[in-house]
């Protein structure tokens, strides 16, 4: 534990250039995107510019980071601050995840069945509200939905799979474990590219024989927004339990200095969950 | 860890000099007062374009402006006082003043802090910059209902992406007084002890943390809808355009709170400092905000009460919007219980907070009136709710700012604000902003619709007159700019403890405030609402 006088002094770094360089990032991104999809010129060069910058600043950032965690300036006090800061974080990612969610429970339990009552026979007379949708109201493409119980199912053992591995991998930072910690990390990790290339397969089998894309209705722009989100989310998950294993590779952490690899296993899981929602809500039922 | 350094563990002596003072800045005060002169050039921006819409309308008919102009004013006024004054005020005096209440050294992570802050300057070049790409700046109000925001040009495209940056700025902003406030504290500031201010602060922060990522899945599928050929608001692919107004309300009705609940925390310090009283009621404030909070997340559709809902669920929203009334009522009376048997001295703080009181009662007990569906049928949309949320924002949010500004302006700066200016600044406003809103209760009434142009002949009156109000209201901003500015630079020194009330830990501390205060922390003896009764240690330089 530490003694009272060091937990007394609570670590504020010095004078930082990465958050501007941050901003500006966010600046470039923001305007080049919408530039970029209003299909004026420089659009893309300026959010590529943003994208780049935004890359080198994570990468400065968390460096300077994982410098400060090095050098011991990280104590107690600063630990509890990290893992209040992501859980709050992960709270936000939730609430997120929650207005999709709610878009979804709204167009199956309300607007749906209202677009095939008898008021809008008028506007939408061969409408039949059914879930998944298969074509309509005012779609005249027909296309499928995905299954359950093929790919999804798949995924939903490999996601399982790894939210064991990492804890696998925990317990083996927990007891010093270091090959077990590695190993563990490094299936996690693999378990992770796994489900984003069969992902990837999956939108490919949807898009080509399928017919469901995103402009597909409701059907469609649910089942693209939430596993699309989500997948961007396992992505990042995957990248940071990647940079967490390469650095147990370079021997950081012990058994009490962890908070990053508990951090990414905290955003593992959440993503995990939000899994489980998607193949209850969005496959299965 | 491996290498212990000890050296690098005791915080740093040196104040930074330069622009880089200020581009890399980690300290909190430094990053408080960007945040509070940024919001006030917002205000001024937010104010140039009330006034333009107001001269608009001092004659029926259309004078200045194109409908279509009026209409990105009148968008861009809303986003840019919410997310580019209000907000990030209530952030700056947070970071100011939260970790000097508390006894923390600075923020939690005054690395993302310096973030929160520095994004909000782009994000409003992003807004402010729409008004110059074709189409123009979002003209669908501040609310972006579909099916006016999936139609209009790139300008909607920028304000999109501008919110999603001030999302995220305000995330971290909400992580960070949340991480300071429950894990910063100094030892013997329990919870149920600290100043009302910091609960405000941390109540309000979760709010944030709950919402904004909601209003980020709402813009970001009208942004889908309008480029990616999603139908989340468009009812040929099974979407609905009243969806929208449900997601948007589930993060606008807790934003009001956002905007109220700090001006309740900082009401709550100014009061008892002037009455030299304690804090009446300590305890159900606390209950009270965190009602609030709680509640603010079950009374969204009272804003949709004339976009169609089943009746059972208007009377569910109509009860839960009144039973909000109730812990706003218990804060009411306990300011007004605070002041009782008190000896009131009237400096400007105090002036600004009482004004506070009486103004932001008028506007909540018209936001009762509004709960009413039926009476809401009515005046949905008319100037009798734009009366009623300028009542509880500029009258509310705005004075509570002023207010809290002269309360803290010796301790920040280390002189005095001239009173003589402070208190025709606040009588001044008080009048005139009066004058500009009251007259809209009975526009409203009248059934004159709010977000447009031009109004019929018999509006003219109320109108002109608002008109005259607001441009005196707005002229008068500038004495507060001007009293601001001349008292930094030759404001007579303020003595140790300029208000001899105030009782909490700021107060304690050097004037004005040491560059690093707190580097060790205090242990302090203290009681409600963050009365000291002792310090121990605690060193700064």
């Amino acid at each position: 534990m530490q003694t009272t006088v060091e937990s007394r002094h609570y670590f504020v770094p010095e004078p930082s250039h990465w958050p501007i360089i941050g901003s500006l990032a966010l600046f470039c991104m923001g305007l080049g995107a919408a530039f970029a999809i209003n299909e004026m010129p420089v659009g893309s060069f300026v959010l590529a510019a943003g994208v780049a910058l935004l890359v080198w600043m994570l990468f400065g950032w968390f460096g300077d980071v994982i410098r400060e965690g090095l050098r011991g300036l990280y104590h107690a006090q600063e630990d509890m601050s990290f893992r209040w800061g992501m859980g709050w974080f992960i709270f936000s990612e939730v609430m997120f995840f929650g207005a999709l969610f709610g878009a979804l429970f709204y167009v199956r339990v309300i607007s749906l069945p209202e677009l095939g009552n008898m008021q809008h026979k008028l506007l939408y007379p061969e409408f039949v509200p059914s879930w998944p949708l298969v074509s309509g109201p005012g779609i005249q493409a027909t296309y499928e939905a995905m299954q359950a119980w093929g790919l999804p199912a798949i995924n939903t053992l490999i996601l399982l799979t790894s939210g064991a591995t990492v804890t696998w991998a925990h317990w083996g930072m927990l007891r010093g474990h270091r090959r077990v910690l590695s190993n563990g990390l490094l299936l996690t990790v693999i378990l992770g590219v796994v489900f984003l290339t069969l992902q990837m397969w999956e939108y490919s089998h949807a898009l080509h024989e399928l017919n469901l894309t995103l402009a597909s209705g409701a059907y469609g722009m649910t089942f693209y927004m939430l596993t699309g989100f989500h997948g961007l989310h396992v992505l990042l998950g995957t990248l940071i339990l990647a940079v967490v294993w390469l650095r147990v590779r370079r021997g950081h952490f012990d058994e009490r200095h962890h908070f990053a690899f508990e951090a990414a296993a905290w955003y593992w899981h959440f993503v995990d969950v939000v899994w489980l929602m998607l193949f209850v809500f969005v496959y299965w039922l | 860890m491996a290498i212990a350094d000890t050296a690098g563990h005791a915080p740093h002596t040196g104040k930074p000099t330069g622009l880089g003072r200020w581009l890399f800045a980690t300290n909190h005060k430094d990053i408080g007062s960007l945040y509070l002169w940024f919001s006030f050039i917002m205000f001024l921006t937010g104010g140039v374009m009330a006034l333009a819409i107001r001269l608009e309308l001092f004659s029926p008919g259309l004078q200045f402006w194109q409908p279509e102009l009026f209409n990105q004013l009148v968008t861009l006024h809303g986003l840019i006082m919410i997310f580019g004054a209000i907000m990030p005020a209530f952030n700056g005096l947070a970071n100011w003043m939260l970790p000097l209440m508390i006894g923390a050294p600075d923020m939690a992570f005054a690395r993302m802090n310096n973030w929160s802050f520095w994004l909000l300057p782009p994000a409003a070049l992003l807004l402010l910059l729409s008004f110059f790409v074709p189409g123009g700046a979002a003209a669908s109000g501040w609310t972006m209902y579909a099916p006016l925001s999936t139609q209009m040009g790139m300008g909607m495209d920028m304000t999109i992406f501008a919110i999603h940056i001030l999302g995220v700025s305000s995330i971290m902003g909400a992580i960070n007084i949340i991480v300071t406030v429950l894990n910063l504290r100094a030892p013997g500031l329990t919870l149920m002890k600290m100043p009302m201010f910091a609960w405000a602060s941390l109540i309000t922060a979760y709010l944030i943390i709950a919402v904004m990522p909601v209003l980020a899945g709402a813009v970001t599928m009208v942004l889908t809808d309008r480029h990616f050929g999603t139908h989340f608001f468009n009812a040929a692919g099974g979407g609905d355009p009243v969806m929208y107004q449900h997601v948007f309300w589930f993060f606008g009705h807790p934003e009001v709170y956002i905007m109220a609940l700090p001006a309740f925390g900082i009401i709550s310090q100014v009061i008892p400092t002037f009455s030299r009283k304690r804090l009446f009621g300590y305890t159900s404030m606390v209950y009270a905000t965190a009602s609030i909070a709680i509640l603010s997340f079950m009374v969204w559709a009272h804003h949709m009460f004339t976009t169609g809902m089943p009746a059972t669920a208007q009377l569910f929203f109509m009860y839960a919007t009144m039973l909000i009334a109730v812990p706003t009522g218990v804060k009411v009376f306990n300011w007004v219980a605070t002041m009782w048997q008190g000896s009131l001295t009237f400096e400007t703080p105090m002036l600004f907070a009482i004004g506070f009181i009486c103004l932001f009662t008028i506007g909540g007990l018209s936001g009762v009136i509004l709960s009413v569906a039926a009476v809401d049928t009515q005046l949905q949309d008319t100037y009798y709710v734009v009366a009623h949320f300028h009542y509880v924002l500029v009258a509310g949010a705005l004075f509570s700012l002023f207010s809290a500004v002269y309360y803290w302006f010796p301790k920040m700066t280390g002189r005095m604000y001239s009173e003589r200016l402070g208190k025709l600044h606040f009588w001044w406003s008080m009048v005139w902003f009066n004058v500009t809103f009251f007259p809209m209760h009975f526009l409203g009434l009248a059934g004159m619709p709010r977000r447009i142009p031009d109004y019929a002949l018999q509006f003219t009156d109320f109108n002109s007159l608002a008109t005259i109000g607001a441009f005196c209201f707005g002229l008068g901003q500038l004495i507060v700019l001007y009293n601001l500015l001349i008292s930094l630079r030759r404001g007579p020194p303020a003595v140790e403890h300029p208000w001899e009330g105030a009782q909490t830990l700021e107060w304690r501390i050097p004037t004005p405030a040491p560059y690093h205060s707190f580097v060790e922390a205090p242990e302090v003896d203290a009681d409600d609402n963050g009365v000291i009764h002792a310090v121990r240690g605690g060193t700064h330089h």
